[in-house]
């Protein structure tokens, strides 16, 4: 019954959803421009990341306020009043480690800015931390035990499927924050409420999949992350447009942006954004449906106006993917230039020394790695053999430690070389940083407890 | 010739395993490329960063390859050392193949 869409011939409506967002540190700007002139009935940010939630909960661990997307309170002022004034419904996960803080921040911005009457809901039931601590779960990746990383793991949560957002919307809610949702969900949400599809239209589902994966990265279907000049040319890149899906009730997609706005939407662009990050394409795995990306076909029907059909699904599968971060270390790093006649020799000097007056120190490291950036960094060596001398080249020093003290012995190793090591070694920077690790456990759906709640402005 | 001139490509990734997209500026290209492009010449080509399997999968609608490889990313784009964590700049690596011509 998957392929007969009832609705399909009688609603003629198209959705316009537009993507203000492709990751947490995004432009701002292009989110404006949609929000004013993309004619839009959903503006959508996605910004979690894998790690992204975990930072989230260690900001909520000092200050219980906090824990939602750092950029949440200039997205919000820059784009509510006008999002607002345009009748354009607002969905985010800029909840992260707590979708109820980022509900109250929005809500006294909404205030603040003259707003009032606003109904913001905040999605909860990503949160699963206690279940996974309680269990007896392995990760995915490595088969170790969760239970004995012990109190390093600081966040566990669940990828939520639409239904708490499609709730929410069918409440009424003008703005939905969310934590941890599956990035195309965040999408396919608003297009369910709209054209009442059923949970169980699996193809239907696959298609929604395609449009969400089309728009959840916002500029890199727009032209972002495309160019290479003379093979690939994106006009005005600088002034880069998010796009906008106009979505039918068969979940058939138009992709598109405002005409003024820079950048270019075309079959290349689209295929480049649908192969992004899948494995399978048969069987790309969501919390709603396993969507299968094999009959997907694009087709340009106008400048800028590519149309995208034939995503299919079969039933979603009975388990939830569960992101865990732990606390695994620290990374210390150091780095310096050497350039002119004789630049490699001597960057190679500088590994040379540094790897011995590392042993010599006694400094302790699970990893080591000692890079030639320019030469060797990107693809190793066999890429390296492919170039000529470089004229300038940059050595790097990076290794894994349990303490930040230890860490910091090896950008120290690499400063020293100024008046230390081979001749002309310029622009030397050392950092440190915790390492949070994320793998993965699988969860029953019945120990997950998706749910909403409006927080009052 | 050179790869790039027939196809460009993404890299995507997740935890320890890398995406590769590629895809036909001319899907006329198709089968040439799918006679050229294995999953061994690419895991060759890549060998200093692919530790584990590459797969192909083929995309005929789209005129496109997603490849996957495993053990590409030190460890896990979170905890790995590398400048380029995330393996985003080996679409670039692998445009660079050399490919038979077309005639």
């Amino acid at each position: 019954m998957g392929g007969i869409r009832m609705t399909a011939t009688q609603d003629e409506r198209r959705v316009r959803i537009g993507a203000g967002a492709g990751y947490s540190g995004d432009r701002i700007e292009p989110a404006v421009e949609l929000a004013e002139h993309g004619a839009l009935d959903y503006l959508v940010f996605e910004c979690l990341a894998e790690r992204t939630i975990a930072m989230a909960q260690q900001a909520r661990r000092k200050h219980p306020e906090l824990g939602y997307d750092p950029l949440l309170e200039a997205r919000m002022r820059a784009v509510l009043p006008i999002a607002v004034r345009n009748g354009v419904r607002i969905i985010s996960n800029m909840g992260a480690a707590n979708p109820r803080a980022a509900a109250r921040k929005t809500a006294e911005i909404a205030l603040a800015s003259g707003l009032d009457g606003l109904k913001i809901a905040a999605v909860t039931g990503d949160d699963v931390l206690d279940v996974v601590r309680r269990g007896n779960f392995h990760f995915e990746e490595s088969g170790e035990s969760v239970a004995s990383f012990d109190d390093r793991i600081v966040s566990a949560n669940a990828y939520l499927g639409a239904a708490p957002i499609v709730d929410a919307l069918a409440a009424g809610a003008d703005i939905v924050l969310t934590g941890r949702v599956a990035d195309p969900s965040l999408f396919t949400a608003p297009l369910i409420h709209e054209f009442g599809w059923d949970m169980s239209d699996w193809n239907t589902l696959g298609q929604a999949t395609v449009v969400g994966h089309l728009l959840e990265c916002a500029g890199q279907v727009t032209g972002g992350y495309f160019a290479d000049p003379g093979f690939k040319d994106v006009p005005n890149l600088a002034r880069l447009g998010f796009p906008v899906g106009e979505v039918g009730a068969d979940g058939s997609v138009v992709v598109t942006k405002v005409p003024d706005a820079g950048g270019r939407v075309t079959e290349a662009t689209c295929k480049e954004q649908l192969i992004y990050e899948i494995h399978d394409p048969a069987r790309y795995l969501q919390p709603d449906v396993v969507a299968d990306f094999t009959q997907v076909r694009v087709q340009e029907e106008a400048p800028d106006r590519v149309r995208v059909t034939g995503g299919r699904g079969t039933p979603r599968t009975e388990t939830l993917k569960v992101s865990v971060a732990y606390v695994d270390g620290y990374i210390g790093e150091g780095q310096i230039s050497y350039g002119g006649p004789g630049a490699l020799a001597r960057a190679r000097l500088a590994l040379d020394v540094v790897r011995e007056r590392l042993q010599f120190t006694g400094v302790r490291t699970s990893e080591l790695r000692f890079d030639l950036i320019g030469v060797n960094a990107l693809y190793g060596e066999t890429a390296g053999r492919r170039g000529g001398e470089p004229y300038e080249v940059r050595a790097r020093v990076v290794g894994r430690t349990a303490s930040v003290k230890q860490a910091m012995l090896i950008g120290n190793e690499v400063e020293t070389l100024y008046t230390n090591g081979p001749a002309g070694g310029g622009g030397a920077t050392k950092s440190t940083r915790e390492v949070l690790a994320v793998q993965s456990v699988l969860l029953p759906r019945t120990d997950v407890k998706p749910a909403f709640e409006f927080v009052e402005a | 010739m050179k790869l790039r001139e027939l196809a460009h490509s993404r890299t995507g990734d997740k935890g320890n395993t890398l995406n590769v997209s590629v895809i036909c500026h001319d899907a006329g290209h198709y089968e040439h490329l799918r006679q050229e492009l294995t999953a061994e010449r690419v895991k060759a080509h890549l060998s200093d960063v692919v530790r584990g399997d590459v797969v192909r999968y083929e995309l005929p609608n789209l005129a496109a390859f997603n490849f996957v490889l495993g053990q590409a990313l030190g460890g896990g784009v979170t905890r790995s050392l590398a400048l380029d964590a995330h393996g985003k700049s080996l679409s670039s690596a692998l445009l660079d193949l050399d490919v038979a011509d077309i005639r």
